[in-house]
């Protein structure tokens, strides 16, 4: 999978309802073997994660409350941020090579509505898929998509 | 391992691997892929394997999954059996749901501009997200300095961030965040 590839078949999964990366490795699984790729692919993801994440609440609910494990908690929480930002960093560089000025306004536009005017999710969404599906169509037919 | 039961068992164990990478979430583990591509320690079941463990795996899904697995425990916890069941359901369904659109969509223009047109706005989203996640992680500069410091190094280093997560952590036990 190529990075536009990628994000393409992650952003189809991200509006779908469900966990994005499930919907995404259960596509995955499928391009391989079918429903029983699917099968392997999801049992494969959410397994461990049960197992471990069950071990740690219960780790958790014994000794949450000691102040040491709390900030040492805030500190890796930091940390998981920073490594948020970086992967949101890595995704915008395909649009960014592409130099797309419409696909930039349209991320921008969501970015403010969303992260600074904190306008209500829906509607954003209603305005925005429909319209960028129209440009989509429109650079489509041009052929510059 | 290009029998069909090696490539299902190679998956099954390729996605387990991640899961278990992916501390703080899927987005940890990019420049843990990216490193283990460069190694050349990929699997070796085709070059799509290898591209989607380097981008994927990752992503904010894998957070995603650890929360419903966190949920998926809590309700093992109470010991409601059916909690789980529909659980397990409500991740199953929209599998499904995305497997037949996968299946059906092969022939038409539209998949191609509806995820076109989405990839913008999914990125716009995560942005938001970041940006918030920032402000509300971020109450002091020095967690602030911490956040910028991590994505600088996960985006300019190969570092595992199991590393940088550790360090994180010291940081906050030392009571500098």
């Amino acid at each position: 999978m190529t990075p536009e590839e990628f994000n393409e078949a992650f952003a189809l999964c991200h509006f779908l309802p469900g966990p994005n990366i499930v919907n995404l490795s259960v596509v995955f699984g499928a391009r391989f073997r079918g429903i029983p790729g699917s099968i392997a692919a999801f049992l494969g993801l959410v397994g461990p994660p049960v197992v471990i994440v069950t071990v740690l609440a219960a780790i958790y609910a014994r000794y949450g409350k000691i102040p040491a494990l709390q900030r040492t908690l805030a500190g890796v929480s930091c940390a998981a941020v920073g490594l948020f930002l970086a992967v949101i960093a890595c995704m915008m560089m395909p649009l960014l090579k592409r130099r797309d000025p419409i696909a930039l306004a349209l991320l921008a536009a969501v970015f403010v509505a969303i992260g600074l005017l904190r306008l209500p999710l829906v509607p954003v969404l209603l305005i925005a898929i429909p319209l960028s599906v129209v440009v989509a169509f429109i650079l489509r037919r041009r052929g510059a998509l | 391992m290009n029998t069909p039961t090696g490539t299902l068992l190679t998956m099954a164990w390729t996605f387990g691997l991640m899961s278990l990478l992916a501390i703080g979430g899927a987005n940890s583990t990019i420049p843990e892929n990216a490193s283990r591509r460069r190694r050349g320690s990929a699997l070796d079941v085709g070059c799509a394997v290898r591209g989607y463990v380097r981008y994927c795996t990752i992503v904010a899904g894998t957070k995603r999954a650890d929360r419903d697995a966190d949920r998926l425990s809590r309700r093992r916890y109470r010991r409601c059996a059916g909690g789980d069941i529909r659980h397990v359901w409500s991740i199953g369904r929209p599998c499904l749901f995305r497997q037949q659109c996968a299946d059906r969509s092969n022939q038409s223009i539209w998949p191609e501009v509806l995820q076109a047109a989405l990839v913008p706005i999914s990125i716009g989203l995560m942005s938001a997200s970041g940006f918030i996640l920032t402000i509300t992680t971020g109450g002091t500069w020095v967690a602030v300095v911490l956040i910028v410091g991590a994505a600088a190094l996960a985006l300019a280093t190969r570092l595992n961030p199991l590393w940088i997560l550790i360090v994180g952590g010291i940081l906050g036990f030392a009571g500098v965040v």
